[in-house]
């Protein structure tokens, strides 16, 4: 096992009571050309559990998360050092085709971003390109009831995915990750542009999902980590040589472990709103 | 911990066979967008290159000296530049003293709120209008309207300053100043747009500044906001001088194709394009290689006009 | 004599700072007010002149005729030039056929895969000087290409002159249009494993297309307008041309030989040519604007 060269304590925040890890993040750290986003990340994720990223702005836990599914690839200058490894394959391998790894690894985004197309074309545009040739109408019926999305769209297949309220569009693009059957969804804060309502009906959504997928979500709001979440990992911004923020790592444990006796000062700090 | 069995990593490590049809397509796809992209730096090349590769015989025969030789005599085969690179850069010159001045001040006008901005929208509109119309139809409009309409004026002028060199002649019907004038109107569009996209980039504090320091609205214009706004409308007053050195129909129609450099701009002239537009038609051999040497020269010209805007423009986005 | 630190604007002497604004600095500004208004009035009248004369001019003999009827010989009356109709679409529609699918897939490379990179920038760059290119040496551009390997002036010539110049507009507004399209739509595609191919083509473009069919208008309306550059490709042809390898007629040089010429009907009808042209150019452009307004995002 490696030693952490963080200067922070707790080294090691990766080590779970779980047996069935689908994710591991060995050291890992993140650069946007020479600026450092993320330093020195150990974490591991369990297979159908909720994880939450928790931390203030820029302490990297978007960052770290769009590496799961190589989506940072898409930004010019951003490189990963360290070892990512999906189900004991190295992600970042160059034999590896990250369209593949998105395939398996489904992303829901901040703001729901539908696709320009109909409630049925957004759905069936993921199946498609994997090459999908089952029955599409009920692949469409099945993700969409698996979003919760169902009862609400089913008489307006046709209309266009944007003609739907925010709540609705961030459902349907939760379906859309669910059609494709990845085995692990990465949420980033999907629901801090809903209105509250919206936003128990995604949660209770997710509540449902870890029956079938391995959820890592990034929120701001520390009641959502708690009520979603089974593991909760907390990030922290610190100022490095330079005077350039990185994010870190500080604690990962059980969600009640994080709110109710984190290990931590800055974790409790955090949790308990005295930050900053 | 689960690993995958070996078939599933073998399609997460390298796609799986059935999309090899689509990732190859992916890929010729990247490629073909890669050599359209680098495709559009041969035009350039390529347009310059066949441009020199008509003109050798009249480089081989005339060299530099082309450039400052006044003679274009197609009975002896022998031609010169010089009255067209004059008349060429005159045009252009006379063009930009009238535009600049109405082009930033119209610029000033749509940048700043003078009127509500539902009246500004469609003036704006109006002048982006100017750029739509057809060289050839500002020439026919030179022809019938314009010309008749300014001489006048001009005759006017002929009589007050005839003393003046640039005044001496009487205003022909088919002159350089009058063409000039049109070509103003022409550029004008080119000053207005990117000088008011200036204008309206420049930070709110710098006019909110000027303002709580107790400036009136003219001083914040003039001391402040043209100051900060100047690389820009200096790169809009290149790349108008660009269009104006290229224009060519209104010109041919207008200027009076006279291959003689005359000192009064109330006489007929010659431009490069106008020189190529009206005897192309007619030349064959070394007058046709000479058209397309003036037609290199002018190349050159715009090019190194417009390069030099792009850097101006650049510099000043990269500053925002 | 005390600090001037320690002043309080209640020592400042009355007079000592001008209250209210100066009538020196009132005039001022009143005359530089003036001068603008008068600018931007000296600038639309050529406009309101032009439009004016061409529809006065033009649509005394606007009649179907035009549409149906071929060019008469000097000093004969009437006519019409629908051979210059066909030739103005066909040299377009050609250009339109070279620069679009040139002009959009550089934009794609642009915005989708350079992203800035040297390559974008450099091509970039050469946009805008290839936009700075003037017309008549596109022209002579397609002379040298295509009319000396074709042995004849043609349409296809015209075409390929047009599309020299149609380019770099398409390439500068498709530009626009993917840029409007928000990073997260790109990567939800990507982020589902669709394939950039599949990517651009199912969900980009399409989104993007109010911006390219912009971009396709104005270019077209731009390309409907230029003389110089068919002057010696598309040339001019009294009838009408029998194929694409032939010397076709065009409204915009129509209007030249006609408007220089001393006959009083080629005058008129170069003035008709005008009219149709200029309603032309004015509707696409305004078409242009409206299309824009329509944004997906």
């Amino acid at each position: 096992m490696t030693t952490n060269p963080s200067t922070q304590p707790n080294a090691r925040s990766s080590m779970l009571p779980e047996s069935d890890v689908v994710i591991q993040t060995e050291n890992v750290s993140i650069y946007y050309g020479s600026f450092q986003a993320v330093r020195n990340v150990f974490l591991d994720i369990p297979k159908n559990r909720v994880v939450a990223f928790i931390g203030p702005s820029g302490c990297g836990k978007s960052t770290l998360l769009r590496c799961y599914n190589r989506l940072n690839d898409l930004i010019p200058g951003a490189r990963v050092e360290g070892k990512i490894t999906y189900q004991g394959v190295d992600l970042y391998d160059p034999k590896v085709d990250p369209v593949e790894v998105r395939r398996r690894v489904g992303m829901v985004f901040q703001k729901a971003n539908p696709f320009p197309k109909s409630i049925y074309e957004n759905i069936a545009f993921g199946a498609r390109v994997n090459g999908y040739k089952g029955d599409m109408d009920e692949l469409v019926e099945r993700s969409l009831r698996g979003s919760a999305l169902w009862d609400e769209v089913k008489d307006k297949l046709k209309q266009s995915g944007l003609s739907l309220s925010g709540g609705q569009q961030q459902r349907l693009c939760i379906a859309r990750a669910i059609a494709i059957e990845p085995e692990v969804i990465l949420m980033d804060e999907p629901c801090s542009a809903l209105d509250p309502i919206s936003t128990l009906r995604v949660e209770d959504l997710i509540h449902e999902l870890k029956q079938q997928f391995t959820i890592i979500i990034v929120t701001h709001n520390m009641q959502q980590a708690s009520r979603v979440a089974d593991y909760t990992a907390f990030f922290n911004a610190e100022a490095g040589d330079g005077g350039s923020r990185f994010g870190y790592l500080v604690e990962y444990d059980r969600t009640e472990n994080i709110f109710n006796s984190p290990k931590q000062q800055s974790t409790q700090d955090y949790v308990s709103g005295r930050f900053g | 911990m689960t690993s995958l069995t070996t078939a599933q990593q073998e399609t997460l490590i390298e796609s799986s066979s059935k999309f090899s049809g689509v990732r190859l397509t992916d890929r010729i796809f990247y490629w073909l967008t890669v050599i359209l992209a680098i495709g559009i730096g041969l035009v350039l090349i390529w347009i310059t290159y066949s441009l020199l590769s008509i003109a050798i015989p009249a480089i081989a025969s005339f060299g530099l000296g082309f450039l400052a030789s006044s003679t274009w005599n197609p009975v002896q085969d022998v031609y010169g530049a010089f009255p067209q690179i004059y008349g060429t850069i005159l045009s252009s010159f006379i063009a930009l003293l009238f535009a600049i001045p109405l082009g930033v001040g119209v610029a000033i006008f749509l940048s700043e709120n003078f009127l509500p901005r539902k009246i500004l929208t469609p003036i704006a509109f109006t002048v982006e209008l100017l750029a739509a119309i057809p060289s050839v139809v500002y020439g026919m409009w030179g022809i019938f309207i314009f010309i008749p309409a300014i001489l006048p004026l001009l005759k006017w002028v002929n009589n007050a300053f005839g003393w003046v060199p640039i005044f001496s002649t009487s205003p022909s019907t088919r002159q350089l100043f009058a063409a000039s004038l049109v070509l103003a109107i022409m550029i004008l569009p080119t000053i207005i747009a990117i000088s008011r996209d200036t204008m309206i980039s420049i930070p709110p504090q710098l006019r909110q500044g000027a303002y709580g320091l107790g400036a009136t609205r003219w001083e914040t214009i003039t001391k402040v906001l043209v100051p900060a706004g100047l690389s820009g409308i200096i790169g809009s007053i290149m790349l108008a001088l660009g269009r104006a050195l290229g224009e060519t129909m209104a010109l041919a129609m207008l200027v009076g194709n006279s291959n003689r450099i005359n000192i009064s701009w109330f006489a007929p002239a010659s431009t490069i394009s106008a020189l190529i537009a009206n005897q192309f038609g007619e030349a064959s051999g070394l007058q046709k290689s000479a058209l397309f040497y003036e037609a290199l020269v002018l190349m050159l010209l715009t090019l190194a006009v417009n390069v030099l805007a792009e850097f101006i423009v650049g510099r000043f986005q990269q500053v925002e | 004599m005390t600090n001037p630190s320690d002043r309080v604007i209640s020592d400042i002497a009355p007079g000592e700072f001008d209250t209210g604004v100066s009538s020196g600095r009132k005039v001022f500004g009143n005359v530089m007010t003036g001068l603008v208004f008068a600018c931007v009035a000296i600038a639309i009248l050529p406009l309101a002149s032009i439009i004016f004369m061409v529809i006065a001019n033009g649509l005394g003999r606007f009649s179907p005729a035009v549409f149906t009827e071929l060019p008469p010989p000097p000093l004969v009356e009437g006519g019409g030039f629908r051979n210059a109709i066909v030739g103005t679409l066909l040299t377009c529609l050609i250009g339109a056929l070279i620069s679009v699918p040139f002009g959009v897939l550089t934009a794609v490379y642009n915005v989708e895969f350079g992203r800035g990179n040297k390559l974008s920038q450099f091509v970039h760059f050469c946009t805008n000087v290839l936009s700075g290119v003037p017309s008549i040496i596109a022209g002579l551009f397609a002379y040298g290409v295509v009319v000396l390997t074709l042995g004849t002036f043609s349409a296809i010539a015209g075409g390929v002159a047009l599309a020299v110049l149609m380019a770099p507009i398409v390439i500068r507004t498709a530009e626009e249009g993917l840029k409007s399209i928000p990073r997260d739509v790109r990567q939800a595609a990507v982020g589902i494993g669709a394939t950039n191919f599949q990517s651009v083509f199912s969900i980009i473009l399409p989104a993007a297309l109010p911006f390219i069919a912009t971009g396709v208008t104005l270019a077209l309306a731009r390309a409907a307008g230029e003389t110089a550059p068919l002057l010696f490709t598309a040339l001019f042809n009294q009838y009408d041309a029998k194929g694409l390898r032939e010397p076709i007629a065009t409204l915009s040089v129509l209007i030249y030989n006609y408007a220089i010429s001393p006959y009083k009907n080629q005058q008129e009808l170069a003035w008709v040519a005008a009219l149709i042209v200029v309603l032309l150019i004015l509707a696409v452009s305004i078409l242009a604007r409206a299309l824009t307004s329509r944004k997906v995002y």
